[in-house]
Order: structure tokens, then C-alpha cells, then sequence
């Protein structure tokens, strides 16, 4: 794969070539936390910036999204017919998402980009968007990228992945996507010896992350042992839990919502918004029955997913990246490593977990 | 706050032993920097878990909500307030409870210490003698006052010691009088702006809700068993992060705590956005005490006064 070098100095340039082909979005500090944002003509993303608050994944997934209008107006031609509104797909580059935000995308494309089902929401801001990634060179001490399914200098899904060299950026061209940007930025000084460079920088990274999670017995476990391990598992995590949705709206592999009709007059909208599976109203029925009616059945079904149902169903590892935002955010100090490892230790013949912390 | 910790796991062994209560609930410490985690102990191994320092602010009279054994509760002033508030709202009664009482010289405020850093808090230490917080991590290392990064309610509190108790953990705190600190500062500065600057004031307040209801799960008060906006028949707020709806919450929710909240900041310590709901719930507060003389949680006895109707309320705010 092609690397070229982008002086510091000439990336700003380089952006203002994109403006006119792309919408940017990048990081921007507001307030006290960066968060990402459309970039306005000459405003540039904050490249030094450790991570955002929130995870990225409301750049093609907004937490609230107008699916359809409708008019309840009886004289209008168009009463009662849901209409896709006209939506903004200019051709978007993200500058600067970390590959734990980055790779959460091919975790959430897995459930919206079925051969059953294709979310044409999700999936149309996905392909009109290019990833230029940022690699970690300082991960965090809450990180554990490398034992979830990502990594600090992960290229897993970016279209260029940017390493910060100093004076200099070192940028891998990993996909088509991302050659062309590079080429309509202007950026093409190809850069000596970079693979060693990035190897060496990458693996300096990955040692510097402190936290991991153990997932490899996760997959052989029974499903119905962890189910049902509640003394073990369920029942004390679930005590200090008090159901907010801090830990579903921070996460960047969390893709459930709820469809809803508002009205204003006589104007119909059709939206959709995140929904949490840590909400009783999640799992109500119309009945007015809930079969997940209680805190431990709720939090028990987050952790099952992330760790257990998603493990089962897509082989394709945890559906978790590992960025941290829950661990960091969560009131009461629910940490999602400490479950996968009880998780990934529970022992149903002694009904026990060898790690319990 | 060493001391603490050995002095509550001691009582709390002894309460479980002599078979006085069915479990005890206090903190553990975090498996992050300041965010200790509510844990019970139902036997006497399991005392050992329990931790005390400046990241107790969460509001344990929250984990005793309907509950029916005989619980052992460690308590900060806040949190025997809402203990009494439970009492006196039937959430649980008095006899259920061994109140462990901890004077409080007030819990550090994560989202000012957070910010005041570039990188991730890796670790945060308190002196023995309670007068510095250390905070570390990638790259840095600063020492800073306690007193300057207190939450600010704690900062503004009147009642740091427990107000019921069975048991005191240590020798009660000074408390702080009106004299020392000026509590209701920040709600003038409010009350004084112009409509137009008010509206400005809570848009930008509530800019960053996300709708987590974190503030709302964590707050000891709010215990109906269907909120008001979580209900769908009839739906009463919209569920998307309309900004009219953002605010319907947040007032509708603010109302319902006047003359019950303590001002124990719960809620803004569970926001993961940092927003200081507590604003519009001191200026319930100050107006609790203005128009009816009323602090809540410092009595048992006796309702709130938005609970109750008698014919010398005072009605001047009718206009």
C-alpha cells in the first residue's frame, strides 16, 4: 500500500482543496470536549486531540433522523403518504476518526448491511463518506483496543489512516477511496521507508495499552450458563446500575432505535431515534407486558449482546472496539471489561467467575 | 480517609454479624479514577469491598427505594436528607434502616478535574489530612486545593453531617453558615437576566442533553414507577433531541423535586455531558425556602410543603 508524507504545514492547504469536493467533518474542541462537527469553510479539526466525548457514531447514524413526511392536512394532494424527505449526501470526508470510532462502523454494517436487509440510511452515508483515520500514538489508560476488535494504529476500515510523525503526517492509502482523496488534496510525496516506520511506531502503541478484556472462551461458553448466571454475574453488577443510557448513547457500536411519529399542525414526520436497551420501554409490549421488565434482565441483555449473542451470531469477535467512552462515563462505575472477564471466566460448575475484577 | 473506610467496614461487619441488618450498603472503590460504585455486603467476608474518599457522590438513599429488608446504609449528610424525604414519601420506613452516618467535607467534582486536564485522569489521590487532591496520568501530575474542586454543591452545603443517623463513622464536621458561603449566588445571577438572556441561558444549559436520563436515574426522587416521559398512552414528549423537548424534561422534571431536592448533585455528577441540571433545582430550593421556610430531609416528621395545602399558605407568587 502507497504512503506519502503530508508536512504540518501543507495539511491546511490541502483541506481547503477538499472544501470544494467534500463536506468535511472533523474534531473540534467546544466547551471543555472535542466532538466531531461539519467543519465550515477555513475552520480546520483539532489533529492533537486525544479522542472525542462521544464516539462517531452519529456522523452516519444522527440520533435523531426524519425517515419520512407525511401531511394530515385532508385537502393536501399528498394526505397521508409518507414521502422521503430530501436529505444532504454530498460526498463526505471524516478527518481524523480514531480507528476504534472507525472500525465501530464495520461492527454496526454488519446489522444495517444484511443480504436480508440494507438500513438505505445508514448505508447511503456510509458510501458517500471517506475515513481519514488518525492512528493513537498516546492511547488512553482505559483504552483496550488491542484485545477488542480494533487497535490504535488500526486500518482495519479507514480509507487513509494518518500517523502524526512529528513535523509530519505519514498517511497509508489503504483503499481506492481514499487514493483519490489524497489526490484531490494534492497530497502525493511518496515517503522513504514508511512501512518500517509505521510498524515500529504501531507496535510502540500497542504496548502502551494497559487494559485488555479476555474474550477467548466467550464463544464456547453456553449461552444459557451465562444467561442464567446471575449470582455470579448478573445480579451484582446489576445492583449499583441505575439504567441510564450513558453507556448505550456513548458507545459507537450501539445501532438500536425506535421509530416515531411526531406532528407540528398539520406537518408529519416519520423519525427514527437511538433507542437503549438499558430503557424499560425498550422491550414493552402493547399489552403493556415486558418481558425485559427488570434492571438485571436489562443489563444482562447489553452485556449478552455485546459479548455473547453478536459473538455467536457474526464470529467475528466482541462487538465492542474497545474505545473506553462507557468505562470513562458510566455514573456508577459499571465496566464492561471487569463483565467480559467474568464473562469470559464464568465456571457453570461452580457457578463462579475465576476473574472478578 | 482511611480512617473512614476502616470505621465503616467495622460497623459493618458487626451489624451483619450480630444479625442487626439483612446487607449494608455503601461504595467500592471504582475500577476507574473517581467513580466509586455503589455495592452492598449481605455477609461479613464481603465487608472488606467497602472503600470512603471524595468519589462517594452518588446518593445511596437511591439504592433503598422499595426495598424490604433491614438495611445498614452509609451516609453522607445528602444522603440521610434523602433518606428522611424517603421516609416521610413511604419509600421506606425508618425502623428498615441502621443510618451509618459520615460527616462529609464534600465530594470532588470529576467533570472540573476532567477538564482541567488534556489527557484521562489515570489516578487520584487525597492527603491524610483532606486538604489536596493529586491527579495523574499520560504525561502530567498537578496538585491542586481540595477546597477549589469540590462539586459545587458540595461547596455550597449547609448540612455535611448526617442529619438522622444511628451511628456516627467519626466526630461531626464544622458546618458551613450563611455567614461563609453565599448558596443561592448563582441563581440571582439567573433570576436577574432579561427574558432574552434567560432563554439564551438554558439553551445553552441544555445544549448537550443527550437524553440519558442519567440525571433523572440517579436522583433518589425520582422513583414513579413510569416517568412522565417515558409514557406512550398518551405520549407527552417527543422522544428525539427536539430542543423543546430536551427542555420539557428538564423543567417538568425540575418541578417535581421542588421542596423534596437536597441538593446532593447526584445529577450532575451522573451526567456523562457534564450539564449542571442543579440549576434549576437550587432555584426551587431558594424559592422552598423563601416562600415556606423549608429545607427538605431535615425532618421525618413532616411533608413537603408542595406535598400539602394548609390555609396560611403563602400565595403572593399567584399572579
Amino acid at each position: 500500500m502507497k504512503v506519502i508524507q503530508i508536512d504540518k504545514s501543507e495539511l491546511d492547504a490541502g483541506l481547503e482543496k477538499l472544501e470544494s469536493e467534500f463536506r468535511l467533518i472533523g474534531p473540534v474542541k467546544e466547551k471543555d470536549y472535542h466532538l466531531f462537527t461539519t467543519l465550515t469553510p477555513g475552520q480546520k479539526p483539532d489533529l492533537e486531540y486525544i479522542n472525542t466525548r462521544l464516539s462517531a457514531r452519529s456522523i452516519l447514524y444522527p440520533q435523531s433522523e426524519v425517515m419520512f413526511e407525511f401531511s394530515l392536512d385532508k385537502n393536501d394532494e399528498n394526505y397521508a403518504v409518507l414521502k422521503e424527505p430530501q436529505k444532504d449526501r454530498q460526498p463526505t470526508a471524516v478527518i481524523g476518526i480514531r480507528p476504534c470510532d472507525a472500525d465501530a462502523y464495520e461492527v454496526v454494517r454488519r446489522n444495517f448491511d444484511t443480504p436480508e436487509y440494507k438500513d438505505p440510511y445508514w448505508l447511503k452515508n456510509y458510501e458517500s463518506t471517506t475515513l481519514v483515520g488518525l492512528a493513537c500514538s498516546k492511547p488512553c489508560p482505559t483504552c483496550f483496543c488491542t484485545s477488542a476488535v480494533s487497535g490504535p494504529f488500526s486500518e482495519k476500515n479507514v480509507d487513509i489512516l494518518l500517523v502524526d510523525n512529528g513535523d509530519h503526517y505519514l498517511a497509508r492509502l489503504v483503499t481506492e477511496k481514499g487514493e483519490k482523496l489524497a489526490e484531490s488534496a494534492g497530497w502525493n510525496r511518496p515517503a522513504e521507508n514508511a512501512d518500517e516506520t509505521i510498524e515500529k511506531m504501531k507496535l510502540d502503541a500497542e504496548s502502551k495499552i494497559k487494559s485488555e478484556v479476555a474474550t477467548d472462551n466467550l464463544a464456547s461458553q453456553a449461552l444459557i450458563d451465562l444467561y442464567e448466571a446471575e449470582a455470579a454475574i448478573w445480579e451484582p453488577e446489576a445492583f449499583a446500575c441505575i439504567n441510564c443510557g450513558t453507556c448505550t448513547h456513548a458507545c459507537p457500536t450501539c445501532w438500536c432505535f425506535d421509530v416515531q411519529d411526531e406532528t407540528y399542525g398539520k406537518a408529519g414526520f416519520r423519525m427514527r431515534n437511538w433507542d437503549s436497551c438499558m430503557y424499560p420501554l425498550f422491550t414493552v409490549h402493547a399489552s403493556g407486558h415486558n418481558p425485559r421488565g427488570t434492571k438485571i434482565a436489562r443489563i444482562r441483555q447489553r452485556f449478552m449482546h455485546k459479548l455473547k449473542y453478536y459473538v455467536d451470531k457474526y464470529e467475528k469477535g466482541i462487538q465492542c472496539t474497545g474505545c473506553g467512552r462507557c468505562v470513562r462515563l458510566c455514573p456508577v462505575n459499571i465496566d464492561i471489561r471487569r463483565i467480559c472477564n467474568k464473562m469470559n471466566s464464568y465456571d457453570p460448575e461452580t457457578c463462579s467467575c475465576a476473574v472478578t475484577s | 480517609m482511611t480512617s473512614y473506610t476502616d470505621k465503616i467496614r467495622e460497623i459493618s461487619k458487626r451489624l451483619l454479624k450480630e444479625g442487626k441488618v439483612d446487607m449494608v450498603i455503601g461504595f467500592t472503590k471504582g475500577s476507574v479514577p473517581m467513580m466509586n460504585q455503589p455495592m452492598f455486603a449481605r455477609n461479613q467476608n464481603d465487608v472488606d469491598g467497602f472503600a470512603w474518599d471524595g468519589n462517594c457522590g452518588i446518593n445511596l438513599a437511591n439504592y433503598v427505594t422499595g426495598r424490604s429488608e433491614k438495611i445498614g446504609i452509609v451516609a453522607k449528610g445528602c444522603d440521610s436528607r434523602n433518606l428522611a424525604v424517603h421516609i416521610v414519601e413511604n419509600k421506606i420506613k425508618r425502623d428498615q434502616l441502621y443510618i451509618i452516618g459520615v460527616p462529609c467535607t464534600g465530594m470532588v467534582d470529576r467533570h472540573k478535574l476532567t477538564a482541567s486536564v488534556g489527557g484521562e485522569i489515570e489516578a487520584i489521590e487525597e492527603d491524610a489530612a483532606g486538604k489536596t487532591v493529586t491527579i495523574s496520568g499520560n504525561d502530567f501530575s498537578e496538585t491542586v486545593d481540595r477546597v477549589d474542586v469540590l462539586q459545587e454543591n458540595c461547596a455550597l452545603c449547609m448540612h455535611r453531617n448526617p442529619v438522622i443517623y444511628d451511628e456516627l463513622i467519626a466526630e461531626e464536621v464544622p458546618e458551613q453558615t450563611e455567614e461563609s458561603v453565599d448558596r443561592y449566588e448563582a441563581v440571582r445571577k439567573v433570576e436577574e437576566m432579561s427574558p432574552e438572556e434567560k432563554w439564551a441561558y438554558f439553551d445553552d444549559l441544555f445544549s448537550d442533553c443527550i437524553r440519558c436520563y442519567a440525571c433523572r436515574n440517579a436522583c433518589p426522587l425520582c422513583y414513579c414507577p413510569t416517568c412522565f416521559v417515558d409514557e406512550s398512552k398518551p405520549q407527552w414528549v417527543g422522544k428525539s433531541i427536539d430542543p423543546s423537548d430536551i427542555r420539557i424534561f428538564h423543567f417538568l422534571r425540575a418541578y417535581h423535586c421542588a421542596g423534596r431536592c437536597t441538593d446532593c448533585g447526584a445529577c450532575v455528577r451522573s451526567c456523562p455531558m457534564g450539564i449542571n441540571v442543579r440549576a434549576l433545582t437550587k432555584k426551587l430550593e431558594k424559592d422552598s425556602l423563601e416562600y415556606f421556610g423549608w429545607e427538605a430531609g431535615l425532618t421525618t416528621e413532616q411533608r413537603p410543603p408542595l406535598d400539602t395545602y394548609k390555609p396560611d399558605d403563602p400565595e403572593q407568587f399567584i399572579k
